[in-house]
Order: structure tokens, then sequence, then C-alpha cells
């Protein structure tokens, strides 16, 4: 199980070689997620309406190795964006992953950008 | 260095350790504390939980650890044999010999067995130690093997009996409880309350005999049965008994010191025996000529030892000791303090009793009607903390001292705030901690809640029963400090779900973002405040969980409950429980077709499991062109009305339970509520739908039906509460909306019925009230609402299946068609299942 984590490995803004265009905005729910498969990699992107910022993260969550956080709720935990995994509630920052409701390792995330009508997550290769 | 040794290591040889080595000057003594038992003290008076864990080490007074780093030697597993007083020594079993400048001797007591003929016979217990239950657990497990209706008698119908009777049906056993007095706990209760007493214990399945002389114990090599008179017997399988305590005096007799006629090591008020440098504490010390039987003077007792050695020659032990007490026996309130049984010639005695709800209280005040002399409560013993603080603290009493028992409502006022005892009011008697110490931490700022209290103070850590009464003081004393005690339901909203609840359905708003930023407190909401403001919206505006699905906990977001691989389940409602062969045959096709684990539920209908986000919709239009529709497995709503088959079939049925289980279940389909529901309805007593575990349930009966309210299964099951008897249809149907939609406006987030109507102020009574009287004047606004919800009932499956937008939600990709390729199923018996989490 561990390989499919280690597909996933953060990627800073400026490390970006490519943005992968994910879909029309109008696909992704408001203050919500969905997931955007990438070759053999699923990423959940979300909108943040709230904070007119988008998310990318990880679909895998890493406590249970499950396809699910862009199922999961989002909100804030003490002013931090987050997500709570569908499954047993384990919340992540969205904008380092960490995990900040126990000691779980921290998820990838992705940067994105919206140009015109469209969503693009970044990737390093 | 002075070497102080202890022989016995129970709960006051460990206080007495705790206690001296927080003295200043601890440092130069060397203690040695000598146990029997193989392991370091525990806390005897919780023993009875060692039968829901069998967790010994969760019942430690503390690990060995804690004496090593106190510099304390412990030796276990030892007993000490005798005393040479001259040479100030002692030896253990071992032969070894150790001398002492002080000898405290805490050897406690053991359970006495009376001398019954038989006694000595395989399944014959006492109830003293951690091994004693270990004996009784296996021998209980051998009985349950060999037969299904095994039984085990308690000997003694005291505070220890009715608890060891309680383990004894935790046990699996069938518990009879056997006393030689004509009245239970003879030693805390007049014969009314013992009466209230019994009858509540018979409700619950014990069997009580009481006036009974057991002459003889039947059996070969183990007990089967136990004779009282020629011709009277009882078949029992198994043994407790728990007829009394005898002090451990054995060390005393081998040295000469002064010991009671009836056995005790004698003490005065420095807990010295006859010989200064020998002290005896707890259970084992005979103190103006009494045993005490508790933990609490025992501790006491330990520390005047302790102050004694450390040479403060003014702590004495008072002359006075309180003895009340508060049985612990899980679901049945006992207490007395005080005087219990007073002659009408030193004072009056007050007394409410209601046996159809095993409720006695009585207090006895003085002559003068102004002090409270002690009392007994049975059934309800919730104000026992702040009687028993009058009772000690010789507070005054209200003029008519009836408010103090009477239920509120009635004339009862809850009379006396914690905040007006003095400071000195010793609330924790285990720990001794007064009133000014648990305000004290908080004032200081070392804590700053309940938690913090209770570390720092020890409060509440002993028999626990001053634990209501701390969490009082704690909330008191913040509120005096201005700081504001908070219900609010997360970070983001300080106000509780009720008010919430107010705020939406006054300000007419629809959309969570609308209660966000009107009433939040700033940032964007969470995973506790958006749910519940989804559910709120529902109740009140009959929303389903479709209008904003990205604040729906995630199971409603769906419409369908996740499972652990993150693939779905699928229920379909079956109204009470009723299917045509042509609907089952439908479940099963489809079930089949899309390769779905099947099976009942708990709930009596079927489950479909295993469903991908992809093909959640594509199922559910298949099963509502058979005629099903959603059946809310997912949400905070009406689950099922499990119905028996009732009259329509059954020979003793006495109405058509099916019927009304299904016209109950469509009326309340879909309402969303702070926590699932329930109903149940049983077509005679014999309750076969089991309606009594539900939060509301049904039994027919002649001449109307019995309704009961308030039942839950879960954790902590609880049976419903008799609301009303013999009502028809149309009275069922006006109550339960309006006791369903009073708990949707009032209760906390999540809270189930049962524990709503547990923590309503008045409870049952408050309840008929205000739904059968109307004492709110909101009968008709609960009618309304609960119509408006009705009528506006839709299914949200069907509601989802014909928009097209709302099926984008049931992809698992926004960018392709394909499918979570990290699912792995395994077949099992026919069917498959996830693969399993490592
Ligand atoms: C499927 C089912 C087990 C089964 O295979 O039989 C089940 C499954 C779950 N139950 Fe249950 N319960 C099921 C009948 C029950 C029953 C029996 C009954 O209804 O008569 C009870 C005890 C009765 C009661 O509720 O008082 C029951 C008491 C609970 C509780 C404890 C509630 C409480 O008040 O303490 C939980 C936990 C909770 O809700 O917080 C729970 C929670 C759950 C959850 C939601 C746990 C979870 O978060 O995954 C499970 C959902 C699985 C799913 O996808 O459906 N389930 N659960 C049963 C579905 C019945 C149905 O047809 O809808
Ligand atoms: C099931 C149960 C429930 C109870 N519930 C309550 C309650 O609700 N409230 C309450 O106030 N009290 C309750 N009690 C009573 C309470 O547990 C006792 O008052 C308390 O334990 C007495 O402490 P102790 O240290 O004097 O005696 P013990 O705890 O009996 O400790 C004495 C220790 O000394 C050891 N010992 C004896 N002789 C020797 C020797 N010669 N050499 C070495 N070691 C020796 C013994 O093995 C034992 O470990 C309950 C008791 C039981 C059994
Ligand atoms: S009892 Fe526990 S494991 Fe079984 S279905 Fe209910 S929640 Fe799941
Ligand atoms: S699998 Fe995500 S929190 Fe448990």
């Amino acid at each position: 199980m561990g390989e499919i984590l280690d597909k996933y490995k953060t990627v800073k803004p400026e490390d970006v070689k490519s943005w992968f265009k994910a879909a029309p905005i109008s696909a992704f729910p408001k203050d919500g997620g969905a997931c955007v498969k990438y070759k053999d990699l699923q990423i959940a992107v979300f909108n943040f309406e709230r904070l007119g910022t988008w998310y990318a993260c990880q679909n895998l969550s890493p406590e249970k190795q499950e396809m699910v956080l862009s199922r999961g709720m989002i909100g804030d935990h003490k002013g931090t964006p987050m997500v709570a995994c569908p499954l047993h509630k384990k919340i992540f920052s969205l904008e380092n992953g960490e995990n900040l409701n126990g000691d779980l390792d921290a998820i990838a995330t992705y940067p994105v950008k919206i140009d015109g009508e469209n969503v693009y997550i970044g990737f390093s290769e | 260095m002075k070497k102080i040794i202890v022989v016995g290591n129970g709960m006051v040889g460990y206080k007495f350790c705790e206690k001296f080595v927080a003295k200043e000057g601890s440092e130069n003594y060397k203690i040695i504390v000598f146990g029997e038992e193989p392991r370091p003290a525990y806390d005897r008076v919780h023993l009875s939980e060692f039968f829901e864990n069998q967790d010994a080490k969760a019942l430690e007074m503390a690990p060995r650890s804690w004496y090593k780093e106190n510099n304390i030697e412990l030796i276990t597993n030892v007993r000490i044999n005798d005393i040479h007083r001259a040479k100030k020594t002692i030896t253990g079993a071992n032969d070894n010999e150790y001398s002492y400048d002080y000898l405290v001797l805490a050897t406690g007591s053991s359970a006495f067995v009376p001398p019954i003929k038989g006694s000595e016979k395989e399944g014959v217990f006492v109830y003293r130690t951690i091994e004693d239950l270990e004996g009784m657990l296996a021998y209980a497990d051998k009985l349950n093997k060999e037969k299904s209706n095994a039984r085990a008698a308690v000997l003694g119908g005291g505070l220890l009996g009715l608890e060891a009777g309680k383990a004894a049906m935790d046990m699996g056993l069938e518990p009879h409880i056997v006393e030689f007095a004509p009245k239970l706990m003879p030693r805390q209760l007049d014969s009314r309350s013992s009466q209230v007493l019994q009858l509540k214990l018979e409700s619950i399945g014990l069997n009580i005999h009481l006036s009974k002389a057991t002459n003889q114990i039947l059996g070969d090599d183990h007990i089967t049965g136990m004779e009282f008179g020629e011709d009277d017997k009882l078949d029992v399988d198994m043994l407790i008994i728990s007829a009394g305590i005898r002090p451990r005096d054995e060390l005393a007799k081998t040295c000469d010191l002064e010991m009671g006629t009836r056995g005790g090591i004698v003490v005065n008020n420095k807990m010295q025996t006859t010989d200064p440098d020998i002290f005896a504490i707890g259970e084992v010390a005979l103190y103006n000529q009494m045993i005490y039987g508790l933990v609490a003077p025992g501790y006491d007792m330990a520390g005047i030892a302790v102050d004694q050695i450390m040479g403060e020659e003014e702590s004495l032990m008072p002359a006075e000791i309180d003895m009340s007490t508060k049985l612990k026996l899980i679901g049945v309130d006992v207490a007395s303090f005080g005087e219990p049984f007073m002659p009408a010639s030193k004072g009056h005695s007050i007394i409410f009793e209601n046996k159809t709800q095993y409720l006695y209280k009585r207090i006895n005040v003085s002559l003068d009607g102004k002090s409270l002399l002690g009392g007994i409560l049975v059934g309800d013993a919730s104000d026992y903390s702040m009687l028993h603080q009058i009772y000690l603290n010789g507070m005054k009493i209200p003029e008519d001292p009836a408010q103090l028992i009477l239920p509120a409502g009635d004339g009862g006022a809850s009379f006396g705030d914690v905040m007006d005892l003095p400071d000195e009011a010793q609330v924790c008697s285990c720990e001794s901690v007064t009133k000014g110490q648990i305000c004290s931490a908080i004032e200081s700022g070392e804590a700053t809640d309940l938690a913090g209290v209770v570390s720092c103070t020890k409060a509440g850590t002993g028999c626990g029963g001053c634990k209501p009464m701390i969490a009082d003081l704690t909330n008191s004393t913040l509120k005096s400090l201005g700081i504001v005690v908070k219900e609010g339901v997360c970070d983001h909203f300080e106000h509780s779900r009720q008010d919430l609840y107010k705020i939406i359905q006054v300000k007419g708003y629809t959309k969570f973002d609308e209660v966000l930023d009107n009433h939040g407190t700033g940032g964007h909401g969470c995973e506790l405040c958006k749910p519940l403001v989804a559910s709120l919206l529902a109740s009140i505006n009959a929303d389903t969980a479709n209008k904003e699905y990205a604040i729906q906990d995630s199971n409603d977001r769906y419409l369908a409950n996740i499972q652990r691989n993150g693939t779905y389940s699928v229920v379909p409602r079956i109204p009470g429980g009723e299917i045509t062969p042509d609907k089952l045959i439908a479940l099963g096709q489809i079930a089949k077709k899309y390769d779905l684990y099947t099976k009942v539920t708990g709930g009596v209908r079927i489950d479909l499991f295993g469903a991908t986000l992809n093909q959640l919709p594509v199922i559910w239009k298949e099963l509502i062109s058979h005629g099903f529709e959603s059946g809310h497995a997912y949400g905070k709503s009406l689950r099922t009305v499990k119905t028996c088959v009732g009259s329509t079939w059954c020979r003793y049925g006495m109405d058509e339970s099916v019927s009304f289980g299904i016209e109950l279940e469509n009326r309340y389909r879909g309402i969303r509520a702070p926590h699932k529901i329930k109903g149940g309805v049983s077509g005679c007593i014999r309750e076969c739908a089991e309606a009594r575990g539900k939060d509301f349930g049904l039994i027919a009966v002649d001449g109307g039906w019995n309704l009961y309210l308030g039942g839950n299964g879960g954790a902590t099951p609880r049976h419903a509460e008799l609301f009303a008897e013999q009502i028809d249809n149309d009275t069922v149907i006006k109550y339960i909306d309006r006791y369903l939609m009073f708990y949707m406006r009032t209760a906390k987030p999540l809270q189930r019925t049962a524990a709503w109507q547990d923590r309503l102020e008045g409870g049952m009574e408050y309840l008929k009230e205000v739904i059968i009287e109307d004492s709110l004047g909101i009968a008709k606004d609960l009618d309304n609402e609960m119509q408006t919800l009705v009528n506006k009932f839709e299914c949200e499956w069907t509601q989802a299946i014909n928009d097209p937008e709302t099926m984008k939600r049931f992809n698992h990709f926004v960018n392709s068609e394909e499918e979570d390729d990290n699912l792995v199923f395994v077949p099992m018996r026919d069917q498959k299942m996830p693969e399993q989490w490592n």
C-alpha cells in the first residue's frame, strides 16, 4: 500500500513545470470539492468560494488509504482552510496538507490556477 | 533516617503513603510497604467495574513506578505474620525480619463468612478482591456454557450485596438476593424506602428473598442450592457471600495490642493503638467502638496518622464521623445521610413517596424546623449532594422544608445554590476537598475547566459521587469571574443548537452562508456546524439534503452511507417491514445485476452494499421504477418503524400493528432531527417489535395503544418510558407529532431522544405537561410545524435522478467516466466484501 502514497508529492508553486487542464469551473461545487484524474493519480480539487481560493490535494486519505478526500467537507480550523475526511473526520490543512487533529503524515498539495472558465492543476513534471 | 513500615497496601494504606510523601520533611523517612495481594493497591470501591472490562490496571491507585519515584519500597505478595514490639521488628511469611520506628497497620478487613454448613463448596465466593472476581467470572462462564438459565444468589441484601446482585445479573446469571432481615439495606433504609427499592430492583430483574436464614448450602462438591428451613429451598448454581466484614486484626493478637470484643484494633483519636509507635487505620481500626466500613473515614484516619508521625499533635480524628452513603448500583439511585431513622421525639419527618415511579424521599428536620438532621433518597438521588451539604454544614433550610424534596414544578424549588455553601464545606469527602479549594483552583487560574479542577484538587477521584457538584461549582465560579461557559456548537458559532433553531426560524434564513455571516464568529464553518445548520434548515423549512449539498454531512451529500472502502450502501424504505414478493424479487435482481453484497439490516430492511459513486443514481433509478423510495438510512432522520405482524395474522394480536406502523413511517419519513429516530409498534404486550427500545414505541392493549417515549439501543441502551395509556390512533399521532417537534426544537446536536429526555428538567412529568396539557402554549405551533413537514415530504432520490445538475455529483471523476481504480474486493460466502484494512 505504501507505494500508492509515494505517488503523491507536494508540488510548490515555484516548481510547477506543467499545468494540467482539469475541468471547467462549473464542474466543481461551491465550497466543496470534486476529484480529477491525472495519469494514474487522483487529485481532489476544492472551490473554496468563501475565500475566493482554489485548493488541490491528493484524494487518498492517509489514514486508511481510501480515495475519498474530494468528498470531504471543507471549512476552517482555527482560521486554517481545511478538509475533513468523510470516513473518520481527520482534518487536513488545504494550505500545506498537515493533519490538524492527529499525527498522520501530511497529505500532498498541488497549486491550482484558474484561466478563463477552466481549472488547472500544477505538476512538477 | 527513621523507618516507617506500613502493613497492608489497600486503599487506606496507599492513601497513607500519598499523604505522607506530600508532607514537607518526608524525605527524612524511609517507608516500606507490605501487601499480601499480588498487585499494588487498587480502588476497591469501584471493584465492580472490573466486570465490565477486566482491566485491573484501570483500577490501580498508582502504578508501581509511583512508589519508586517517591522512594517507597513496595513489597507485594508477602504477608506479615508477626510483630515483635520489644525489638520493634516484624517478620514476614518469608521469615525476613524488618525493623521500624513507626508501624502502621492498614490491614483492612475480609469478607465475613457466616458459619453455614457447606460454605466451602465449589461455586461459593466472597466479594472483596480482584482474584475473587476473576474466580466468579470463570465460574459463571463455565455455568453459562453448561446451561442457559444458571442462577446466582447473593447472601446479604446490604449495600455490597446489591452491588454483587447486579454483578451476577451482568454475568448473565439469574440473580437472587437472600437477606436475613425483613428488609433490604437494613442499616441504611427504613421499611418504606426499603420496599420502594425492592419494587424497583424487582422491576429490573432481581429476585428478592427476605427474612431467610440460611441453614446449609446444598450440593456434593459444588453448590446446587440453599436450604432455609425444611421444605424451603432455593436452587442455585453459584453463591456470593456478602454478609458483612471482619477486621483483619490477626497481627494485634500476636503482640497483645488491645482489641475490641468483636474484633478490631482499638485506637485513640491520634490513631495510635495501645503501643504509641503502632498506628492502625482504615477498616481494621476500632475507633469509638466502631469499625467504619467506608473509605472516606479511612482516608481521614490516614491523614491523622501522617500528621501525628510528623509531630502535628493537634491533628485529631473528630468524634463524629459522617456515615452518609450513596449506592452506586448502576441504574438505581439510593442514598442516606445523617440520621436516616429518627425517633419522633427528636424531630419531624417529611416523606414523599410515589411507588409507580419507584420514588421515595424522606428528610428529618429538627423540632424547631430550622435544621436538617438526615434523610433517605430512593429512586432519585440527584438532590443528595446538596442535601448532604446542607446537613453537614448546618445550613439554613427553607421555611417549608418540603421544598427540599418536592419535584420541581410541584412547589419544589431547586433550593440552595452551590455557591451558598461555606468555603469550608467538604464537597469531596473521599479526598477531603472543600468548596473553597475548588473555587480557588479556578480563581487562581490553576484550572480553567472541570477536568483541570479534578486533576489539580483530586476532588471527585474517589467514589465520584460529588462530581455533579464539582461541575456546578466550576461553572458558577467561572461565571462569577465573567468567564463565559461556552455552549456554542463549535468555534464558528457561540450559540447553542436551540438558539440557532430560533434564530433561523425567526429570521427565515434558507442558506448556510446567511446564518454564518450574520451570527457566526467569522471564519468559514467546519464539519460540525455545516451539517448542523443543514439539519436545522431541513427541520424548519422542510428542505431536502439536495438543497445545499456541500454543507451536508458526507452521507447526506451523496444520499447514501459511505462504507469503509469509500463505496456506498443502498437502503430503500420498506415501511413497517412489509414487502410484496414482487418488490423482493426486484431488490434481488437489482442486487444481482450490480453485484451488491446483500444483507437484512438490524432495522429489518434490506441493505445493498458496495455501490460506487457512479452506480448510485443508476441503481436508484431502477429501484424507483419498481416503486421504492429513499430509506434515509444516511440521514439524521426517521429510519424505520419496526412492526410485528399484529392482529392481521397473529392469534394474540390486539390491533393492526403493521397498518399503524406503515402509517407512522410514512408520516415521519424524511424529517430531519438532531439525531436519527426509530419507532416500533407491537400488537400486544409480548412486544415482538421491541417497541420499547425505540424513540417512540406503541403496544396495543385492550382499549387502545400504550405510548412509550425515549427508548434507545446503542452504547447506552434504555427502555422507553410509558407516556400515555389506552389512547386511540389520532391521539397517538398528535402526541408523537408534538414530542418529535419539541425534541427537534430543543435537543443538543447529535442527542438522541433518550439522552435529551433524561436531561430535561422535570423529566416525563414535564413532557406530559407540555404535550398533553399544553403548559407552554406551543402545542398548536408544534402541530402545525409537523404538519408542514409531513405535507412537504419529497423523496430526495427521486428529486436527484430527475435533475441533471444533481446527477453530476455522482461521478468519481469530474474529467473522466472511469471509476475509482483503487477499489479491491475479495470474495466471501458467495458474495463480495472490501479488502481488509491493514
Ligand atoms: C446497516 C446497519 C447494520 C446492519 O447491517 O444491520 C447499521 C449500520 C450503521 N449504524 Fe447502526 N445500523 C443498523 C441498525 C442499528 C440498530 C438496530 C435498529 O435500528 O433496531 C441500532 C440500535 C437501535 C438504536 O438506534 O437505538 C443501531 C445503533 C447505531 C448507533 C448507536 C446510536 C445511539 O443512539 O447510541 C450508531 C452510532 C451513531 O448513530 O452515532 C450507529 C451507526 C451506524 C453507522 C451509521 C455507522 C457508520 O457511521 O458507518 C452504520 C451505517 C452503515 C450503513 O451504511 O448502513 N448505529 N444501528 C443497520 C441499519 C438499519 C436500517 O435498516 O437502517
Ligand atoms: C465491592 C466493594 C464495594 C465497596 N463500595 C464502597 C463504597 O461505595 N463506598 C465506600 O466508602 N466504601 C466502599 N467499600 C469499602 C471500601 O472498599 C473499604 O472501606 C476500603 O477499601 C478500606 O480500605 P483499607 O485499606 O482499610 O482495607 P483494604 O482495602 O481491604 O486493604 C487492606 C490490604 O491489606 C492486606 N493485608 C491484610 N493483612 C495483611 C498482612 N498481614 N500482611 C500484608 N498485607 C495484609 C490485604 O490483603 C489488603 O490488600 C466497598 C468495598 C467493596 C469490597
Ligand atoms: S455495530 Fe458498529 S460495526 Fe456494526 S454496523 Fe453498527 S456501527 Fe458498524
Ligand atoms: S480513512 Fe480518512 S480519516 Fe479514517
